[in-house]
This record gives C-alpha cells, structure tokens and sequence, in this order.
C-alpha cells in the first residue's frame, strides 16, 4: 500500500499538468470538433495572430515577469546580505512571515486602495497638491505594467526570503561570513561573494517559480494589470469564457504560446545566471571590499520595508473599506464605521466560505495523507531523498496556469466528466501537494530515526510507531504543513474559475469577480474574508500543540 | 545452545568491503564490548542486530537469540532491546506513558508493575511527570526500566552512557549492568570508553584493527 503512494503523489501532481498540455494541443492545431472544426489546420494559429494586441501582450507578460523576479530577488538579497542577525533583521522577519500566506488577491487589492489616485496615499498628498477631487492619473492598470510588478513583488518577497532563511543553515553563512569578516569584508560585499553562490543553488528553483508564476498570474493582473490590452493570460482567459466555442482554439494556442514564452525567459534567466557567475567569480577573486555598503543596506532596509508595509496598509485600507460608511474624498478615515457592508454581503460571504473550506480541507488533507505516506515510505526503505525528487516537486510549479488549465478543462469535458467542487479539488491538489510536501519533508526528515528504532525494539509495528510517536511528536509540522495547503487552496483563482466552470464559487473568485465594478466595500469584505480564510488555520496550526502538549516541555522547541 | 544470543558467521560488508566480522555466543547475563574507533563499523553491527542496516550494506550470517533464529525479522519483532547514548525518551508522553509503551497491552497489574520498575530506580511517584523535567541521570534511569518492561531476550548498549557526567556514570552503569544480569539478558554494548569494558567484566572485541 505505502509503495504505490509515491507513484499516486506524482500522478496526482503532475497528470492533470500533462493532461492539459495535451488538451491545448489538438485545439491549437484547429481540432475542436465541439465547435464544429476539424482539424489539423492553422486557424487558431492564424485568428491568435490577427489579435492585434498580441505584441504588447506577449511584451507584458515577459517584462512584468522578469522585473518581478528581478526585484524580489534583489530585495531579498540585500536584506539577507545586509541585515541577518541584527535586531531590525528578526523584526522584519517576524513581520514577512505571515504575509507568505496572505493570498495573492487580497494583497493586489489593497495596493490598490493605497496607490489609486483616490486612494490613501493620494489622499495623503491631497491638501499638499491641492487635489479637491482625484487626480486624473492611470495608475492602477498602468499600460507599462508597473503596478502589477509592484505588488507581484510584495507578495514574492516573503516567498523567497523564507525559502533563503531555510538555504541559509546548509550553506554554512555563518561560518563563511566569519571568514570573509575578518578578511576585512563588509556585511553586504562578504555575504555577496562567499554566501549568495551556495544560497543561490538552493533557491534557484523557487526562483524559477517566481519567474513562471510572476509571467502567467491572472488574478492580480485582473486587479492591477493594463486593460487595453491585457497580459497574455487575462487574454486566454477571456477568450476560454467567449460564447463563440471557437475562440477556445485560440484560447489553446495562446496557452502553448505562454508556455513557449515561459520557457523562454527560464532560458533567458538561466543564461543571465551563467552571465553573473562569470562576472561575480572575477570580482570575488579580485579581492574588492566593496565602498557602497552603507548604500546597499540602506537599500535593502528600505525596500524590505516597504514590501512588508504596502501589504500590511493594504490590509488595513481592505479593512476600513469594510466597515466604512460615507467616506468623501480626500478625508483619511470614514465619517462612520458600521457593518452595514458585513451584514449586506453575509449570504453570499457564507457560500463562498463554505465552497472554500471545503475545496481546501479536502484538497490539504489528501495531499496531507500523499505526504506523509510518501515520507515514510522513503524512511521505511531507508533511503536518502533524490534531487530528482525536487525536480518533481516544483515541476508543476514551472508549468505557468493559463498553459495547462485551458486544455484540462477541454480535456476533462471530452471525458464527460461533470464540472464542480471534485475536479476542483483535484485541480488545486497539483498547487497543494508540492506546497504541503515543501513545508513538511524538512521537518519530517530532521526527526531523530532512533525513535523509531527504540519504538521497534519496545515492540511497536512500523504502524503504531508512525501513528503514536511519529506523528505525535511532528503535530505542531504536520498541522502547519496542514494550513499552507490550506493557504495554498484558499488564494487559487484560474483553477476553481476554469475547473469549477462557474459552479464552484470561492472567496478567492468572488473577490475577483468585483475587480472590475469598483464596489469597495464589497472589495474589501470579501478579500478581508479571504485574507482570514487563509491565515485562520495557522492560528489553529499554533494553538492546538500548545495546547494538546501544555504539559510537555520537550514539544515546544 | 538454546540460550542467549548467537552471532553464527555474522559479515557485513559494503560493496566489496568488508566492515565488520564475527563469530560469537553471548550467554544470558554476559557482556560482550565492542569497541573500535569510529568508522569502524559498531553503529552498522548494532543497525544489523536490531534489522535497520540501510540498502547499501550487504549482510551474511545467521543471529539466533534464545533459540529463535530472527536474521530476517523485522525489528519489532526480534525482542531486542536498545539503550541509545540518548535516552529518548517520547516527549508526548508521561513517563508513566514512556514505560507502558513497551509493555504487552492489557492486564489488571500494569500499573502496579510501572510503579514497581519506577520504585526499583528511586523514581517512585514520578509516573505522571513531563520527561523533559527530569535530570539526565533519572531520564538514563526511566530509558532503562522502558526497555526492561518490554521484556526483551537481548540488550544493546550503544555508547549509553558517554552523555552522562562522572558520577551519574558510574551508577547508571552499575544499574544497567545489575539489571541484566538479573534479567538473564546477553548483552551487546558498543563503546569507545575503556573504563565501560572494564566494568563491564566480560570479553571485548576490537574492530578495524
């Protein structure tokens, strides 16, 4: 039983990602005969190149994409370099940390309250520039994309920070950072060259997650992104929701097109990393000490900061929208607070968080129970993991969203299989599982496998010594492996809206859906209750060992 | 020889290295030290004894503990005992919960008989407490009396008493030592501390010379 899991964990992962790839496939090539086209011809081809805004498209995707990652890579970088272990480092960890699993959604939106020429910050500037009504400014939906890479980079600074922290212990930083020190290096010069290659190696595949996710994210684009024309992906999806069944040809062509372009900029990247290696090997041997430390911390310091700070207003500006009541232009605060907006949308805030919890539980605990039966299938057979294993692990993260989903949907529709919550479910397991098995495989491999053999050699089946002592003593992990699936679950967008085929309406999708009417309030309750959804199980992921284990020293690490 | 545990021919090799081989008997009661530098193969004969050699290792050889030949059981089957240089305590767990672990489940005296093991190393009335309150000494002391209760037909000692300072060494070995005796247990212990095979008092074997 415990052997065919790993075989069922990577099915489950990565099948439906090649299901879809396949299913974009024939309607690409003009093959769709629902809409009464057989194929092969080039009509898909030829109607994706006639879209006029295909240039500039193509031009977002790759721009927003490449200075997303850019960025929040040399955010991370210079705070790391700069700040880990001083005081103002641990402060602004504490403060990154919970933003990694505020959704996606939720952070675009209250950016947007802050940056919109009537919201906060304008505000703000309101009696300076004397501005008596909003200013006329495009700047939610800048043509150039900007916004959009703002807060992708607010949400992927904490991402990659967590996933440095974690590299940091096996790089040996500290030991490395000692040496470089007494060489007479800086913090930011000596982090760079003796510290950042190793962590680099390490996080070079969540790197490349951020680059595939950063060029293919629709429902920030949604909220953030230009209109006229939209990124690539918004395109696939408006074209997959068209009445005209054929438009879904050119929705399938357009998917492969996005994932040639992600590819693409993988290969670009990679061979900037090659560029840098060169260039970085001559300025380390070249024994420079490096004159702008004082800059670059700075740098880092601030640009940190206002990551974390732009998420956490944001958050603050969601939640005063939705208590507001009459609130005038410039005035910083409402005349009234009231729960008149909480209250209003309440029957339809409860059916979207019943529809979410319920895609989220169940995905988190499947992928849970795949988890765990794959770890301990790779302890029972004494085996130390594979990196071909990691591959796997991130390989449905690499594949961008808009080039797979289009075709699962046409593929799981050839199959007669009904729309709603299971292939949802399913659907979300492909982003659950790598997640859930990230947070906990750490954890879970660094348990001391002497337990285990004591437990034997007391008498106790491989069974009873996973159920009673393994997993007990793992509980506070394996909750908070629990809650980023959750988390995970609660912040997808594409996968219920083209999965779930209109039927499955979450939080996540609600709030989306009010993206392009403007009701603030009805913005800010729905992705405040998004927000909640998915940091509430961390809460419970915390509580529940402190309080099972509050006789029991050795738990609380 | 029906009694005590045989080691018939026992080699363990890796690839076409061999780490360690050896031919014995251990009488109930008796001690047999391994010791050896590390490197020299005592972690991978205790991961054979107790069934947990890794795929890399390739093992011959026969292990026949009272009678029962147990080469291809798995661990919780052989009745093997194991004393850790780590107590390893379960955390979870209530001492009284660490020691009714091991024991075979039902009778009416498993209370009684976890008070009397805890009475018999001076712990009387510590069954309810958090093992992560007690010192080193009294922890070695609880690991003890869990892995007696267990009633194994064998004991392994690796290194299980180099975390110990001086004094509490002394005792703690004394006590384990004692109480396989009385048990009528063959005991395999592993160490690089001279003064733990003196004590020990039966013979030593040295590997990788």
């Amino acid at each position: 039983m415990l052997r065919v899991l790993p075989a069922l964990t990577v099915l489950a992962m990565l099948g439906p990602v090649a299901a879809g790839l396949m299913g974009a496939v024939l309607p690409a090539m003009g093959h769709l005969p629902a809409a009464g086209f057989q194929g092969p011809s080039i009509v898909a081809v030829e109607r994706l190149l006639a879209w006029p805004g295909l240039s500039a498209a193509c031009r977002l995707s790759v721009t927003t994409g490449l200075l997303a990652t850019f960025m929040s890579l040399l955010i991370v970088t210079l705070i790391v370099a700069g700040w880990s272990g001083t005081r103002a480092f641990a402060w602004l960890e504490r403060l990154l940390s919970p933003l990694l699993s505020v959704p996606h959604a939720a952070a675009a939106f209250g950016l947007a309250f802050l940056i919109a020429p009537s919201g906060w910050l304008a505000r703000i500037a309101a009696p300076l520039a004397g501005w008596e009504r909003p200013p006329d400014l495009l700047i939610v939906g800048d043509p150039w994309g900007l916004s959009m890479t703002a807060g992708l980079i607010a949400k992927e600074v904490p991402f990659l920070l967590l996933m440095t922290l974690a590299a940091l212990p096996q790089s040996q930083a500290g030991p490395s950072m000692e040496v470089a020190r007494s060489l007479g290096y800086g913090r930011v010069a000596g982090w760079l060259k003796a510290v950042f290659p190793r962590v680099y190696a390490q996080i070079r595949l969540p790197v490349y997650v951020v680059l595939a996710y950063s060029m293919s994210v629709v429902d920030v684009a949604l909220i953030l992104g230009p209109t006229t024309p939209g990124t690539l992906s918004v395109q696939i999806v408006r074209w997959m929701g068209a009445p005209d069944l054929g438009m879904r040809m050119v929705a399938a062509a357009a998917a492969l097109l996005q994932f040639a372009l992600v590819i693409g900029a993988l290969a670009f990247w990679r061979l900037g990393e090659w560029a840098v290696t060169r260039l970085g090997r001559r300025w380390a041997e070249g024994g420079g000490r490096g004159a702008a430390e004082p800059v670059l911390r700075g740098a880092g310091l601030t640009l940190a900061g206002i990551s974390a700070g732009v998420v956490l207003l944001g958050l603050v500006g969601l939640a005063m929208w939705s208590f507001a009541g009459p609130w005038r232009y410039p005035d910083l605060t409402p005349d009234a607070l009231t729960l008149r907006s909480w209250s209003r949308h309440f029957p339809g805030l409860r059916d979207a968080a019943r529809d979410t919890f319920v895609v989220a539980g169940v995905a988190a605990i499947i992928a849970l129970a795949l988890t765990v039966g794959c770890l301990e299938a790779e302890h029972r057979a004494r085996r130390p993991p594979s990196r071909a294993a990691t591959w796997l692990l991130y390989l449905p993260l690499l594949v961008p969203q808009t080039a797979f989903l289009p075709g699962l949907q046409s593929f799981l529709l050839s199959l007669g299989a009904d729309v709603g919550r299971v292939p949802v479910i399913g659907a979300h397991l492909v982003f659950v599982l790598p997640y859930v098995f990230l947070s906990l495989g750490d954890p879970w491999r660094a348990w001391d496998p002497r337990y285990a053999t004591v437990a034997a050699a007391l008498g106790a089946t491989p069974g009873r010594a996973l159920l009673r002592v393994r997993l007990p003593m793992l509980l506070r992990p394996v909750l908070t492996a629990a809650a980023v699936g959750v988390a995970v679950s609660v912040g997808q967008y594409l996968p219920t809206l083209l999965i779930g085929g209109g039927r499955v309406a979450t939080l996540t999708t609600e709030a989306v859906a009010l993206a392009s009417g403007g009701d603030r309030r009805a913005i800010g309750v729905f992705s405040l209750a998004q927000t909640g959804a998915a940091l509430f199980p961390f809460a419970l992921a915390v509580a529940l060992p402190a309080l099972i284990f509050r006789n029991r020293r050795g738990l609380h690490g | 020889m029906a009694e005590g545990l045989t080691l018939d021919s026992v080699a363990v090799r890796q690839g076409g290295d061999m780490l360690v081989q050896l031919d014995a008997h251990i009488a109930p009661g008796e001690v047999l030290t391994v010791m050896g530098p590390s490197g020299s193969g005592k972690s991978t004969l205790l991961a054979f004894l107790t069934g947990n050699l890794a795929p890399a290792f390739q093992a011959t050889g026969r292990v026949v503990l009272a009678g029962r030949d147990i080469t291809h059981l798995p661990t919780h089957e052989r009745r093997i005992g194991i004393l850790f240089q780590d107590d390893l305590l379960f955390p979870h767990l209530s001492v009284a919960g660490n020691l009714g672990f091991g024991m075979r489940p039902g009778g009416s005296d498993r209370r009684a008989r976890i008070d009397a093991a805890l009475e018999e190393v001076g712990l009387a009335g510590f069954g309810p407490r958090d093992p992560a309150t007690l010192s080193g000494g009294q922890r070695a002391r609880v690991a003890l009396m869990r892995t007696l209760l267990a009633q194994p037909s064998a004991l392994l000692l690796d290194e299980p008493f180099s975390r110990l300072d001086a004094a509490r060494r002394a005792t703690t070995r004394d006590m384990v030592f004692a109480s396989a005796r009385r048990h009528d247990l063959p005991v395999v212990m592993v160490t690089h501390d001279a003064e733990d095979a003196k004590s020990a008092g039966g013979r030593t074997i040295t590997l990788g010379d």
